[in-house]
């Protein structure tokens, strides 16, 4: 055997900043977004030591400044500091874009792939229900349930949760589809294991790119719903920092005459949206076999 | 440069309407269609006695008579009062000032045809101020003075008073005392919750819910000369960047409640000397009330912390730039006889001149009280963004400035509403105190104790309070009365801080300037009855 040709025929071992590096090069705008989130990520939990001011405190003063050194971003009709309040909105933009994401996506996976498990009229049944879930525009699902339970942080994660969890469950049920009669699927029931642990240990961890995709595509889509129920007057309510609440009140009233009132925070809400969406494409690209091989 | 010169004409001509009150007398033209916003999404309802909004009079009032009203020509002066259905002088008391006859005008009729007598103004007043069973009388307190409405004959109204009273009269001038047809209430009290048929200067046409209503003049009307217009068209629209574009647009003349200072200056640049301003103080003022039934607002000395943390000069002269509120007050309408002087309000808490010693004294006092600085506590706001809105955020900041963390609950008008009278689920909330009539006596009702008047949402029940009140009311001695009424004043806003005065609004009204004949008043409740404007086709050359 030659040794040399073994070794050449072995795949290249690469390390993670190797990998970094080639995911950037081949996803130029998955990584530019990736970063920009990391970056996001990193002034929401550090708010308190990146944002200049206090973005609660009103500096009667200096009511609708422009730009300048001291108020990077401008105040607004009281006030406050705008940069401050996109930087500790960023925090709530995440917080519920994250955790509506999260709890919406994972409750659908699980229900997806136990409808595709068990099959028959439970997911006959179950189905049905999701499409009524899915007949209804994600924004007036939301109002529906911001209606009943009023508004405030945790009612909006609420309102944005419950419209993922079919979207996500529909996807990951074809997935599952395909699993459920792979025959390790049936030599796990063979073997006597509970529906619980198949559909958990075996057949979950197999659909996870679709649920991956799915999370970051909303997180951009649940920042995107928190602005507009805030903007309604139905999200989180003042003072709290929130991007879609510092567009409504005063930067409709003072558009005209102060637009760094409205033109900075409808910035951060398009870039993090557009960040979100990017990432999501870049990795739908990277772990979708079919399209990694073309 | 030539907007600069636009606006500076604009404001040379808003100018002179403000400093001069009223512009040169003019000779009223007749004929055209006058458009308006109601900056709501409708009226609740038809019936004025029952509601207690804009949103009834502005659309619904020119459609009716009332018995006695504001003078339109005079509305800035809460005093002067002219008949409407009534001939000739407001009536001056007899028997001591217990008895009020009235001489209503021959021959007026109801827009059906039928006449219009004493009966129907008595059927209309019983229903106010005796209410029958299931029917909501909104105003049914400003008449406890009330005995009977009597009715000689087909002309004459005779109301007979327990005692005298100089509340009477700005009572019964309420915009909101429509006259009914007695035929119409027989047949049904709550037929007019949902039809209108009146006897005003306008005939009622068409009304489409969330979108317009139309009327058209008045053949028959009985004040002869009125009034001027041919149709008049209210439009719905509740979103104030609609009521702006109407009003650039020229698709509506006029929004009768009023716009935020920086509005008013956006409309004046843009229509430069098309646009008319009118500006007044405004008998409206937003409270904050705290919850006396909730632990720990039943304490005094937190409710006293809440109010001396307050700036509320400081408030009025940066608010004032971005909201319609504007004037630092008591609970009595500032421009009035029985109103607080500074100097007298600047004894109280919360209306000092050392703020810092204010917000000192307030920190020791719910260090005292054990208050929870790490709790967060409910703020419950209505979602209206004007004043509503920016006044609760303001208001938290000021709390957190004494170490005291409010959410804000901001519900839409029903729900906030609801929160108020039935569930109470608040710890302190904002309220507000809006009149008609600037009447003081009356209007300071709003502050007794809940049980006596559920209008006070704070729950508070205090009969040293109400005791007060009644003696203030029942004082026929201007002097005295004004007297009683800072001792009640200080009871409520300084020794026990039942509620809290935050600032009284201020009216700011833009008009396009091809609308002549109206004048501000100091409620967006009076001045609607639209028989004595007119529109002037030549203004807009």
């Amino acid at each position: 055997m030659n040794t040399a040709t073994t070794t050449a025929d072995a795949p290249t071992q690469r390390t993670f900043f190797q990998k970094v590096r080639r995911m950037a090069r081949r996803q130029p705008l998955g990584a530019g977004s990736a970063v920009f989130i990391l970056l996001m990520l990193f002034v929401a939990l550090f708010a308190e030591v990146v944002a200049p001011q206090d973005p609660l405190d009103m500096n009667f003063a200096d009511q609708l400044i422009g730009p300048n050194l001291t108020y990077l971003l401008g105040t607004d009709e009281l006030g406050r500091d705008i940069f401050s309040r996109i930087i500790y909105g960023s925090r709530t933009a995440l917080q519920i874009g994250f955790i509506s994401a999260f709890v919406g996506a994972t409750l659908g996976l699980v229900l997806g792939v136990t409808s595709a498990y068990l099959g028959g009229w439970f997911d006959l049944i179950f189905q049905r229900i999701m499409d009524v879930f899915m007949a209804f525009p994600l924004i007036i699902m939301a109002l529906a349930i911001v209606s009943v339970f009023g508004s405030g942080t945790w009612n909006v994660i609420i309102a944005i949760t419950i419209p993922f969890i079919p979207k996500c469950a529909r996807v990951v049920r074809s997935s599952a589809l395909a699993l459920r009669d792979i025959p390790y699927v049936d030599a796990a029931r063979a073997s006597g294991f509970s529906h619980t642990r198949i559909v958990l240990v075996h057949m979950v961890p197999n659909v996870m790119a679709p649920y991956l995709i799915m999370v970051t595509s909303f997180v951009g889509q649940a920042i995107l719903l928190e602005a507009s129920l805030s903007y309604l007057g139905l999200g989180v309510q003042e003072p709290t920092a929130a991007w879609g609440l510092m567009l409504r009140g005063g930067a409709e009233q003072f558009f005209e005459s102060a637009p760094w009132v409205a033109i900075f925070p409808g910035l951060a809400i398009t870039l993090a949206v557009f960040a979100f969406n990017l990432f999501g494409d870049a990795l739908r690209d990277a772990l979708d076999p079919k399209l990694r091989s073309m | 440069m030539q907007g600069i010169r636009a606006y500076a004409a604009a404001a040379v001509g808003v100018g002179m309407m403000l400093t001069t009150g009223a512009a040169i007398a003019e000779t009223p033209k007749y004929g055209g269609h006058f458009t308006y916003v109601v900056p709501a999404k409708g009226p609740p309802s038809f019936d004025a006695h029952r509601e207690t909004t804009y949103a009834v009079i502005h659309p619904v009032r020119p459609y009716y008579s009332t018995l006695l009203r504001v003078n339109p020509q005079n509305p800035a002066d809460p005093a002067d009062f002219v008949c409407d259905l009534c001939v000739g002088d407001v009536p001056k008391g007899t028997n001591d000032g217990k008895t009020f006859t009235f001489k209503l005008h021959e021959g007026v009729k109801f827009h059906d045809g039928t006449p219009l007598t004493s009966a129907d103004v008595k059927a209309s007043f019983d229903r106010i101020i005796f209410p029958p069973k299931g029917v909501s009388s909104a105003r049914k307190s400003f008449y406890k003075m009330v005995e009977s409405v009597d009715t000689p004959d087909a002309s004459t109204v005779v109301f007979q008073l327990k005692y005298a009273s100089t509340s009477f009269i700005p009572a019964l001038a309420a915009p909101y005392n429509f006259i009914y047809s007695k035929a119409k209430l027989d047949m049904d009290q709550r037929w007019y919750e949902k039809n209108i048929l009146g006897s005003g200067p306008f005939v009622f046409k068409e009304y489409q819910p969330g979108a317009f209503m139309t009327g058209e003049k008045n053949p028959d009307y009985y004040l002869k000369g009125l009034p001027y217009l041919d149709k008049i068209t209210a439009i719905f629209a509740n979103k104030e960047s609609i009521q702006v574009q109407a009003l650039r647009g020229n698709r509506a003349s006029a929004q009768f409640r009023g716009f935020p200072p920086k509005t008013r200056d956006d409309l004046v640049r843009a229509l430069g000397d098309k646009a008319n301003v009118q500006e007044t103080d405004w008998n409206c003022v937003l409270l904050a009330t705290p919850n006396h039934t909730r632990k720990p607002f039943d304490d005094l000395r937190v409710r006293r912390a809440l109010t001396l943390a307050v700036d509320r000069w400081g408030g009025s002269q940066y608010l004032s730039k971005i909201a319609i509120v504007k004037t630092v007050g008591g609970i009595v309408y500032p421009n009035h006889s029985l109103a607080a002087t500074k100097e007298e309000l600047m004894q109280m808490d919360g209306y000092k001149a050392d703020l810092e010693a204010s917000r000192a004294e307030a920190r020791k006092l719910l260090e005292e009280a054990g208050m929870d600085l790490s709790k967060t506590y409910v703020f419950n706001n209505r979602g209206v963004d004007q004043p509503y809105k920016v006044v609760g955020v303001w208001l938290i900041d000021q709390w957190r400035q004494i170490g005291l963390k409010f959410e804000q609950k901001v519900q839409p008008t029903g729900p906030f509403y609801a929160t108020l009278r039935e569930s109470g689920d608040f710890d302190v909330s904002i309220d507000f105190n809006c009149q008609s009539i600037v009447n003081p006596p009356i209007d300071t009702s709003k502050y007794l104790s809940s049980d006596v008047n559920p209008a006070n949402y704070s729950r508070v029940v205090d009969r040293k309070l109400d005791a007060m009140y009644e003696d203030m009311l029942l004082e026929s001695d201007p002097a005295k009365q004004r007297v009683k009424m800072r001792a009640y004043e200080k009871y409520i806003l300084h020794d026990q801080v039942t509620q809290m005065i935050t600032l009284w609004w201020r009216r700011t009204t833009v008009h396009r300037s091809h609308f002549k004949g109206w004048k501000v008043s100091p409620s967006h409740y009076l001045g609607q009855a639209l028989d004595t404007v007119w529109l002037d086709p030549d203004a807009d050359k």
